[in-house]
């Protein structure tokens, strides 16, 4: 299932600004705590890992746990230090990976 | 109610009520692995009333110069009832400029939510938030 991101990223920025950056992905984020009304437990079915690179950088990680609400919405902050791009990746159960990119430009 | 199961459901009350927040406790002792937090420094941003658990806009952020020789290295957010006592646990750095996070989460219950962060020098801070239910999240049938 391809998962669909969305990202907040401004596209210009001042060296050294702090700037807030957003993420969202569409996921159920099942929580495996779940029953059917048959009873039958519904399986675990979550993003655990995210992470965000600029430049090929870690700056931001993330774990998250079935706590965390459908669609996972992340909010943090980083200094613009240079032009170049940011990398998204999420990863976590049944395998799931995804990735998105957005480009800034530092002045 | 029979007198009998009145004075069971009674002694099982406080019993069940600490068997979670022992499960926070333990989810908490596992991350500060013997260190002992210092209240302060650390804010949560919670709606203190919530009609639904399913996505309840939460933000943490934590007083930091965030330089390279002073920053908050990671956040750690807890819940007293929901099922499993961990959030989210959050890494950052000097490089995020500001030690603010935000995003949505899930409660079971009214509660309490408690977020711990470890500055750069591995000292430990802690902040907690209430938060009133209505609708719960996660146990649901579907």
């Amino acid at each position: 299932m391809a998962a669909r991101a969305l990202l907040r990223v401004p596209q210009r920025a001042k060296r050294g600004e702090v700037i807030e950056i957003r993420a969202l992905i569409s996921h159920i984020m099942e929580t495996g705590f779940r029953h059917s009304e048959r009873g039958a437990s519904i399986a675990r079915d979550i993003i655990t890992d995210f992470r965000c690179t600029y430049n090929g950088a870690e700056i931001f990680r993330a774990r998250f746990y079935p706590a965390i609400a459908a669609n996972p919405f992340i909010t943090f902050t980083t200094i613009a230090t240079e032009s170049g791009t940011l990398r998204f990746e999420w990863s976590g159960d049944n395998e799931f990976t995804a990735s998105e990119s957005a480009a800034i430009s530092v002045e | 109610m029979n007198r009998r199961i009145f004075v069971l459901a009674l002694a099982l009350t406080p019993w069940m009520r600490t068997a979670r927040a022992d499960a926070m406790h333990d989810a908490m002792s596992a991350v500060l692995k013997g260190a002992t937090p210092r209240e302060g420094r650390v804010k949560i941003d919670l709606p203190p009333l919530v009609e639904n658990g399913n996505t309840v806009p939460f933000s943490v952020s934590v007083e930091s110069p965030m330089t390279e020789r002073d920053h908050v290295r990671s956040i750690h957010v807890f819940n007293e009832k929901n099922p499993q006592p961990n959030i989210g646990d959050f890494f950052l750095g000097p490089r995020a400029g500001r030690a603010a996070v935000s995003t949505r989460i899930r409660l079971a219950d009214t509660q309490t939510v408690v977020a711990l962060a470890q500055m750069s020098d591995g000292s430990w801070w802690s902040g907690s938030a209430n938060v009133v239910v209505t609708i719960a999240a996660c146990t649901e049938t579907v």
